[in-house]
């Protein structure tokens, strides 16, 4: 499900490489206040199996592949946001390395896979877990929902992904993801977004009679 | 503790490096779910245009420069799984608590 370059329409492309750039900045901003001694190695094996894993395609049902993606797997060792930068390491290095992925859709790809796989994943993971108590049945049957989820919300991602691209309805798809990646920014760091603050500055400006 | 930590990194590296090079030869060569619907749909064409990135050196799991495939994919999947290993492990080291800001 790694979306080739060209599929995508560019302002796609850009509004979810915007959404994963801000998820990944807060991921490591996460892990840093997480990560101990103990967590360095261990990132590398599971980004390592994370890769191993997903080069080995099985077949499904009509003459299609497909393989393992490895989200929840490294959510539930790790927690989510280290397994969504997990996640960017893979697809980085897949393709750059590999030609597993367009460079332009990694935007996209991260989305999928890492904030739709990996955060929704997890929290799909957590909320069955807490509901069946914390048992150990649970803890496998949430494993068990959560991973088959990860796949198909994050195939159903690159499908809706594909369908606005694929339509006039750009536009549409632009101004959803564009307003919830600015209002995102404008909650944590307002003062990122250069537009929103010119926008209060002519009036404050006017009021104080003008500064020039 | 320590110890045990360790010898499940290793195992967990090792059957990694397992997968990559006897299992992923023999992965199945079908399209994948995205493949399949794009040629369906008729745009496949449409992802083999253009690619911004055009020096992976590892196009397709092969290396360009050995012939049996099998073998290609085997040892281009080792060579994946050492980086990303060393890439992650070198991320991590650069995360942990305290080195950022």
């Amino acid at each position: 499900m790694h979306i080739p370059d060209g599929f995508l329409s560019h302002g796609l492309n850009a509004a979810t490489f915007v959404v994963s750039a801000g998820a990944c900045a807060y991921g490591v901003k996460k892990v840093n206040q997480k990560f101990g001694e103990k967590e360095v190695p261990l990132m590398g094996v599971t980004a390592a199996f994370v890769f191993a894993a997903q080069m080995l395609n099985f077949p499904v049902a009509g003459g299609t592949s497909g393989h393992f993606l490895g989200a929840v797997f490294s959510s539930v060792l790790l927690g989510p946001w280290a397994a969504l930068i997990i996640m960017t390491l893979v697809l980085v290095v897949q393709c750059l390395g590999f030609a597993d992925g367009g460079l332009t859709a990694l935007g996209s790809n991260i989305f999928n896979m890492g904030v739709v796989g990996a955060l929704g994943g997890y929290a799909i993971f957590w909320f069955l877990y807490r509901l069946s108590g914390r048992s150990q049945k649970g803890f496998f049957v949430a494993l068990a929902v959560a991973s088959w989820f990860s796949v198909v919300l994050g195939s159903t991602a690159a499908a809706l992904e594909l369908a606005i691209s694929g339509t006039s309805i750009i536009g549409v798809g632009e101004a959803i993801i564009t307003t919830t990646a600015v209002s995102l920014i404008l909650k944590t760091r307002p003062d990122l977004v250069s537009c929103f603050h010119k926008r209060i500055a002519p009036s404050g400006l006017a009021q104080e009679g003008g500064v020039s | 503790m320590k110890n045990q930590l360790k010898g499940f990194l290793w195992v967990g590296l090792g059957v990694s490096l397992l997968l990559a090079i006897f299992l992923s030869p023999f992965a199945s060569p079908s399209p994948d779910g995205l493949e399949k619907v794009a040629e369906r749909h008729g745009f496949a064409e449409k992802g083999e245009g253009w690619t911004l990135w055009k020096y992976a050196p590892f196009r397709d799991y092969t290396l360009p420069w050995i012939e049996n495939k099998k073998l290609s994919t085997a040892i281009a999947g080792a060579m994946g799984v050492f980086a990303i290993f060393l890439i992650a492990v070198g991320f991590a080291t650069c995360l942990k608590k305290g080195k950022v800001r």
